[in-house]
């Protein structure tokens, strides 16, 4: 193991605690169908990433990491949820209807998911050298259950929440086994987020508009027959 | 087979070539101004287009002086492209003859379009400008691309622009159906192209041309590169099977479109086979250079006759352009077979009738196409069983038609004659071709180009005839007017090259020997003096247009003065065509029709034909015939079949439940991740 710059006692535990922690708030945004209270979470998980990055940057002394950390707590955790709750409040989708699969079965495949990303990961985080590079397993897991969640919700709100919840996964990713992006990269994918839930939000909108419901299934019909 | 020449050192100077992009640009810059008034006839056709005209002229200059004197290749690299990609350009012998074709020919029509465009037609003048402009410069751009990257974006703007221009009219729906096709057609051989290019870097992932030059390519993958480049620029060329855009796109064109399509963009699909093949393949296997001169054969047989049988006469002239570029795409293949069998001087002789060909054509095929144009607008028909007897009505179009006409079909003193007896000449001293099978098989060759190239004539005799000879055919005809003297400075301008290069055949020769010196290490002779050419032995063939031209003069005025001599004061004016009759009416005339029926009879396996007959006592007789092409019950049907069948396939994938698709993309990421890792 590469020695740090400032040794910090008990950084390596932390994050593996952070890890965790990010973890299980995946899996319980899989079993909530309170869409509020899955903006909630979603919000912690953002929580959790500031404090990781913050972590990371200290032990490692990167002066763009703290920037990134500060973008994170903005974005992620103030921003993106204020914003989320609003067009809850403003649609009227407090409630997310019955699940595609049922939640026991979605966590039974989200547990196998889990240990199919560690079993990926074991030969990736050999060659990393950073003091995270046990956590790569857990950030790949985030990405696949995130995808699992977009894949069992039928409301469009929710297939957002899945989407900023697998960024979330994305940005641990690159902050365990490298450091983080380049600050330029991080920003633009940054930007992408809020623009995308922007744009994301004026399609409910329409969607409502159009169908009077924000149910995925109304989109079903390709064709006007 | 040489390269040293191609691989030569860069000239110091490259003012010529920064000339040459300095007249595309300004070209590309006449159709922009074009946008600053739309909508402005005065503005747009009647001064950009004159302006481009002499633009036009400007760069046929310049490629006439670098092919005269300094003939070293000049590359630049463009401060222009994508990231760390610039745009390579080159400007070498092969480019600059192209280079020419397209300012000689491309003045001619533009000074003709000048005086062509009308208010109220189809789409803005201004728009049409810059489609118009962007499609000629892109076309200098193609020939002056020196890596895969520029090539491939000046051919897509080509077609692009192309295609806006056919769908001039969009509000029909068969235009918007021709222009479908030719984008469909033009994007199929976009895509070999690519792939061709994609197979030349040779595993160096370099795509300038010269790194492609130094690629030494296996002979599988360079077989396969040659057989991309055959499809991809056969496409362009409408090398059969891939013909079937022309007669559709051709007629859907305003006419100076068609002009430029057929004369302009046809001779691009030269130039790339050329490129590919003879420089950057370096031309290696005599089995392309029989598969060339076997489809090139076939194209100019089939277009032949099929122009034959047409009633349209855009449509026949679309026609005889597959004819056109299969002979030069034959003349292709014979000096690919020889080159690779070392024979360099027959090779160039079979280059230069391919490079001379290209030129020709390109001038009389505009030169007939715009013709067309100025008989539409003066007789709003295009039918040729509604056209008749214009030669009094428009003695100019008629009379420069004519010289078109008399090229086409290869007579001498034009300059058909000369391409195509060049061609025959190489044909015919093939005898000691190392491979006895081939030696075999090259006279049958020879045979179908002279059937063709009769046939050819006896379709220009029947265009010729039907629009200009006899009487009118509609009454309305008697109102013709003829061209406006803008438009006959442009086909002027293309007859007077048709007939100067006739006439002096050494002076295309002398332009084409630096071609071919670079690409094969040979050039045609010429040292006959006093304008004789005898491209391999004077004991043997030898030609001189001046000769000839005088001669034929010569006897024409003795037998116009004879005629006048003894049969003065005994003049007699009678109906055109009447065949002494009196009693005939225009509608009892030959007709196209007519014309036609004995090429259907003798190639009757080639059509397929669906025919009307009046019984004898219907008191409102018709007669209908409609030919179809066999190619699209046999190739293209069973295509369409196999790909809506496919899309079937595929579209059951296709739920519309977000959910579903979300699972594949999953799916595929779960499987990438196993598969990777």
């Amino acid at each position: 193991m590469r020695t740090l710059e400032r040794p910090f006692p008990g950084t390596d535990t932390a994050l593996n605690i952070l890890a965790a922690c990010l973890l299980l708030i995946s899996f319980a945004m899989l079993s909530r169908r309170r869409t509020q209270r899955l903006v909630t979470l979603l919000a912690w998980q953002g929580m959790v990433l500031f404090v990781s990055t913050l972590l990371v940057a200290h032990s490692s002394g990167r002066v763009e990491m703290y920037y990134s950390a500060a973008l994170t707590l903005l974005l992620k955790v103030i921003v993106l949820p204020l914003i989320l709750h609003y067009l809850i409040n403003r649609l009227g989708a407090q409630w997310d209807t019955e699940t595609l699969v049922n939640i026991p079965a979605v966590m039974l495949a989200g547990l196998v998911l889990v240990i199919f990303a560690f079993g990926l990961a074991q030969p990736v985080s050999v060659l990393a050298t950073t003091i995270t590079r046990h956590t790569l397993g857990i950030a790949l897991a985030v990405i696949l259950l995130s995808f699992l969640m977009m894949i069992t919700r039928r409301k469009a709100i929710t297939q957002v929440i899945g989407f900023l919840a697998m960024e979330n996964g994305l940005f641990f990713a690159a902050t365990s086994t490298t450091y983080g992006m380049p600050m330029i990269i991080e920003l633009g994918i940054a930007l992408d987020v809020l623009v995308g839930v922007f744009i994301l939000g004026i399609f409910f909108f329409q969607i409502r508009e159009q169908f009077d419901s924000l149910d995925l299934h109304h989109l079903e019909a390709l064709k006007e027959d | 087979m040489n390269t040293a020449n191609a691989l030569a050192t860069a000239a110091t100077t490259t003012l010529p070539l920064r000339m040459a992009l300095t007249w595309v640009l300004a070209i590309l810059a006449l159709g922009v101004a074009g946008l600053a008034r739309p909508n402005s006839i005065r503005l747009v056709a009647r001064t950009l287009f004159a302006v481009g005209a002499l633009a036009c002229l400007g760069l046929a200059v310049l490629a006439l002086g670098f092919l005269l004197r300094s003939q070293t290749p000049e590359v630049l690299i463009l401060p222009l492209g994508l990231p760390d990609l610039p745009f390579h350009v080159r400007l070498d012998t092969l480019s600059a003859f192209f280079l020419l074709v397209l300012g000689l020919v491309g003045a001619g029509i533009s000074s003709f379009s000048a005086g062509y465009f009308r208010a109220g037609e189809g789409t803005a003048p201004g728009l049409m400008g810059l489609h118009y402009h962007v499609f000629l410069a892109s076309m200098g751009l193609v020939m002056l691309a020196n890596d895969a990257y520029l090539f491939m974006v000046a051919w897509e703007t080509m077609a692009l622009s192309s295609f806006f221009l056919v769908v001039t009219q969009h509000r029909r729906g068969e235009i918007r159906k021709a222009g479908f096709l030719y984008l469909l057609m033009a994007h199929l051989g976009a895509l070999c192209i690519l792939f061709c290019f994609g197979l030349l870097h040779g595993g160096h992932w370099q795509f300038t041309f010269d790194a492609m030059r130094a690629a030494r390519l296996a002979p599988a993958a360079a077989s396969w590169t040659f057989v991309l480049a055959l499809a991809g620029f056969g496409a362009k060329a409408g090398l059969v099977p891939f013909h079937v855009w022309l007669p559709e796109a051709h007629p859907a064109a305003p006419s100076p479109v068609s002009a430029m399509m057929s004369g302009l963009m046809l001779s691009t699909a030269a130039y790339g086979m050329v490129r590919v093949t003879f420089d950057l393949l370096q031309g290696r296997f005599w089995q392309w250079g029989l598969a060339m001169l076997a489809v090139g054969l076939f194209s100019a047989l089939y277009g032949a006759i099929f122009a034959g049988v047409q009633t349209d006469m855009k449509r026949l002239l679309a026609y005889s352009s597959i004819e056109n570029m299969g002979i030069v795409f034959s003349a292709l293949g014979l000096a690919l077979l020889f080159a690779s069998s070392n024979m360099p001087l027959l090779a160039a002789l079979a280059l230069t009738a391919a490079l001379i060909h290209t030129l020709n054509h390109a001038l009389f095929k505009s030169l007939l196409f715009l013709a067309t144009g100025s008989v539409m607008h003066a007789t709003r028909q295009r039918s040729l069983g509604k056209l008749g007897g214009l030669i009094g009505r428009m003695p100019w179009v008629a009379g420069l038609a004519l010289l078109g006409t008399l090229a086409i079909a290869g007579l001498p003193p034009l300059n058909g004659f000369v391409s195509e007896w060049l061609l025959l000449q190489s044909f015919l001293f093939t005898a000691s071709l190392p491979h006895a099978f081939i030696n075999m098989l090259v006279p049958l060759g020879a045979a179908v180009l002279a059937l063709t190239l009769a046939l050819a004539a006896y379709v220009m005799v029947k265009f010729y005839g039907i629009v200009f000879l006899g009487q009118p055919r509609e009454s309305s005809l008697l109102e013709a007017h003829d061209a406006n003297w803008v438009e006959r400075a442009g086909l002027g301008w293309l007859g007077l090259a048709c007939l100067l290069i006739g006439i002096m055949p050494q002076l295309a020769l002398r332009l084409a020997a630096p071609v071919t010196a670079g690409l094969v290490g040979a050039s045609v002779s010429l040292d006959g003096a006093f304008g004789w050419i005898a491209p391999v032995a004077a004991q043997q063939a030898a030609y001189n247009g001046l000769v000839l031209f005088v001669g034929i003069l010569a006897i024409f005025g003795v037998t116009f003065l004879l005629v006048r001599l003894l049969a003065h004061g005994r003049l007699r004016r009678a109906a055109a065509w009447d065949c002494g009759y009196r009693w005939q009416t225009p509608r009892m005339q030959d007709s196209a029709e007519g014309f036609g029926q004995p090429i259907r009879h003798i190639f009757g396996p080639f059509f397929r034909m669906r025919r009307h007959l009046p019984a004898p006592e219907d008191p409102a007789p018709r007669y209908e015939v409609v030919i179809e092409d066999r190619l699209w019950r046999l190739f293209y049907a069973p295509l369409g079949r196999a790909v809506d069948w496919l899309a079937d396939a595929v579209g059951v994938l296709q739920s519309g439940r977000l959910s579903i698709y979300l699972l594949f993309s999953f799916a595929t990421l779960l499987l990438l991740l196993v598969f990777v890792l």
